[in-house]
């Protein structure tokens, strides 16, 4: 079962014309995600690796392939409308990949959200995937191992290297999440920690922070008062001076918040097994697990 | 991308928000005659660098001839000012502004950012203008009162008449804030500002609302369109190799250490520094290659690291998703072979197409030190430049 994807997820993919889109569409598909159908205005009629339909709008490729979730690879300009082209055609789950979206456009799509059956992973993440059944997004499928270990997380390679952790000490993954580090985002810890708390495929979770902002915090409160599977933890940007915005636009210690310090402390208080260092999240979670 | 506060008065013009007469200027004289232009018994020259605290570091002054005009731009212009938000180093002067003094009656507090809690833009206004707005947060967090904004409907009159009478004002100024507030909402908005302080912003003695300092922040994301603000980036106040790191869209910081570093992500990256620290000793850089590099931006990258005299060695951590292991490795042999390699280079190569990566890197002629793993990679690393 696992948590959002699975094989009966109905894809399709939003930019698939373009050339990332394209790229990882096919990725998808090789892995055995089923495609559906792709949306690019303009090219409807047309076939994707020759045997995917085309569609002009989300709309319409809902209509006729009964899609339920959305990849999207829209450019930045463009994103935050196909977001929302993607909500108001009901698609339930919604991925999105692209990066550098103004964060003012994401504000008024978290309005837009508001009330829609619709949820949003993402945006500037690598997608979700539970292994050997559904992967939506740009992760490496070959390093996932199927399990019953969660993961959610803010930064894509930083999961990445979890997972390979994991899977080289034979620990598979029941859902990876990746949540993107924009300042303004859709799913967040808290969101996907209750679908893990509530997934009986999930056993154990790890949770992948950064600095910037309160969502760690936030989740730790939540962790303490409802969480009842063992969890492990990381924090990245330790070491990262104040002021300074460390790639994502959402990782900035900015006026003495958002420390890595804090974070951990507030994880370490929930009960969390804090990974003292980025090569120690899968061993951390092993101990939490008493595995 | 900031701006400096001549600028942003600037822009708060155009959107109908009130401040004091002001000209720019790059030499004295130029100053001094713009002086000549303004009003008023009391000029304010005004130091132009992107960091806060100038006051204090004497890169304000309060002029009443033109002899004291002059004599405070030559004081300024060219001096190298030191705040507690330069770093030591400081920042060389190289505008100036000059403007008309104004009859303080109040001084209060704006700033607009974007609180993520709520995914909403937000005012923050206090009474206790012209101070520390982090001690005002720190000490006295019941003086700053919060006005989120509904994206759909924008700032609203009700709104901004609660800003008014919470800051004790009534009357013809409830309006004035009422104006001045949804001037500076639309400019916000409209030029994708990350964000806008004003601090003071004042009351003056004829019932005038003026932005009296101005400080504009924008989202890097949504300059694609805004040319016009692009254009007012002043690169002599940025970092070089940042604004060369830029040019190949590579996400640069310099740090105080001496192992310089490569890496795809900007969680990697961090967690890569994070785990340099961990083992002892400090990161020269944070530096993200992004997902979808090729040769070139590699081989940039690794110039920029190479080009930092106090990189004692370098430390390449790749876990490849997008980013394949093989076009990180032909990146690297390719700079290392034009620039020639003087420092230990450890290379932590997994992911996409792993094992053509490691092929390259050793059938090349360079001294790479393969690394398995990246707590393997920041202990090689540090011993081989002889640390911790």
């Amino acid at each position: 079962m696992a948590i959002l994807v699975n094989k009966e997820t109905k894809l399709i993919c939003q930019g698939i014309t373009g050339s990332a889109g394209g790229f990882h569409a096919g990725q998808c598909r090789a892995y055995g995600t089923n495609l559906v159908a792709g949306v690019t205005p303009g090219k409807g009629g047309q076939l994707f690796e020759g045997e995917v339909p085309i569609y002009n709008t989300v709309a319409e490729a809902r209509d006729r392939t009964g899609a339920n979730a959305s990849m999207i690879f829209v450019p930045p300009p463009f994103a935050a409308d196909a977001i929302m082209e993607a909500a108001d055609a009901g698609i339930e789950l919604i991925v999105c990949i692209t990066e550098g979206i103004p964060v003012l456009d994401m504000v008024t799509v978290k309005q837009f959200l508001r009330g829609t059956n619709s949820r949003l992973v993402g945006p500037n993440c690598p997608g979700v995937i539970t292994p050997d059944q559904c992967k939506i997004g740009i992760m490496p499928g070959h390093i996932h191992l199927a399990g019953r270990v969660g993961i959610v997380s803010k930064s894509g390679t930083l999961t990445y290297e979890a997972v390979g952790q994991l899977s080289k000490l034979g620990i598979g993954q029941s859902t990876c999440v990746g949540i993107g580090g924009d300042p303004v985002n859709g799913t967040d810890f808290i969101d996907t920690l209750e679908l893990f708390q509530a997934d009986p495929d999930t056993d154990a979770v790890i949770l992948i922070g950064e600095i910037g902002g309160q969502a760690e915090e936030l989740a730790a409160e939540w962790i303490k008062a409802n969480f009842t599977k063992p969890i492990a933890g990381f924090i990245a940007g330790a070491t990262a001076p104040p002021g300074k915005r460390m790639g994502h636009a959402g990782a900035i210690i900015a006026g003495g918040k958002g420390t890595a310090d804090e974070k951990q402390a507030a994880l370490k208080a929930a009960g969390v097994e804090v990974a003292i260092s980025p090569a120690d999240m899968g061993t951390a979670l092993k101990r939490a697990a008493g595995l | 991308m900031n701006i400096h506060e001549y600028q942003a008065k600037q822009l708060f013009s155009k959107y109908g928000v009130n401040v004091p007469r002001g000209v720019a200027a790059f030499t004295v004289d130029e100053l001094v005659a713009a002086a000549n232009t303004l009003d008023g018994p009391i000029k304010v020259v005004k130091a132009q660098i992107h960091a806060g605290g100038r006051g204090k570091a004497g890169g304000v002054k309060l002029c009443r001839s033109e002899d004291e005009v002059r004599a405070a731009a030559e004081g300024m212009l060219g001096s190298t000012m030191v705040t507690h938000q330069t770093g030591p180093a400081g920042q060389v002067v190289r505008r100036l502004y000059v403007e008309e003094g104004c009859d303080i009656d109040k001084e209060f507090y704006c700033g607009i950012v974007l609180d993520r809690d709520t995914s909403r833009v937000t005012f923050m206004i206090s009474t206790e203008g012209g101070m520390d707005i982090e001690e005002v947060a720190h000490n006295t967090p019941e003086k700053i009162h919060y006005y989120a904004v509904n994206p759909l409907t924008g700032l609203t009159a009700f709104q901004t008449r609660q800003m008014a009478y919470a800051l004790g004002l009534e009357g013809k100024a409830v309006r004035a804030v009422g104006k001045f507030m949804q001037g500076l909402y639309k400019l916000f908005v409209e030029k994708d500002c990350s964000l806008a302080e004003i601090n003071p912003l004042v009351l003056t003695g004829s019932g005038d609302v003026i932005a009296l300092d101005g400080k504009i922040n924008f989202d890097s994301n949504g300059l694609f369109r805004h040319p016009d603000i692009e254009e007012l980036r002043d690169r002599d106040e940025e970092d070089p190799a940042e604004v060369e790191a830029s040019k190949y869209d590579l996400s640069f910081i310099k740090l105080d250490g001496s192992i310089g570093c490569m890496v795809n992500g900007a969680g990697l990256a961090m967690a890569t520094m994070d785990i340099i620290k961990h083992y002892g000793s400090e990161p020269a850089n944070f530096l993200d290659v992004g997902g979808g590099a090729n040769k070139e931006k590699v081989a940039a990258a690794f110039r920029i690291i190479t080009a930092d005299p106090s990189v004692k060695g370098i430390f390449v951590n790749i876990f490849g998703g997008i980013m394949k292991c093989d076009v990180i490795a032909e990146g690297i042999v390719e700079a290392a072979g034009e620039l020639g390699l003087t420092v230990p280079l450890v290379v932590r190569l997994e992911g996409t197409n792993v094992d053509l990566g490691k092929k390259i890197l050793a059938e090349s002629d360079l001294a790479v030190i393969s690394a398995d793993g990246m707590a393997d990679g920041a202990r090689k690393i540090i011993d081989a430049i002889g640390d911790a």
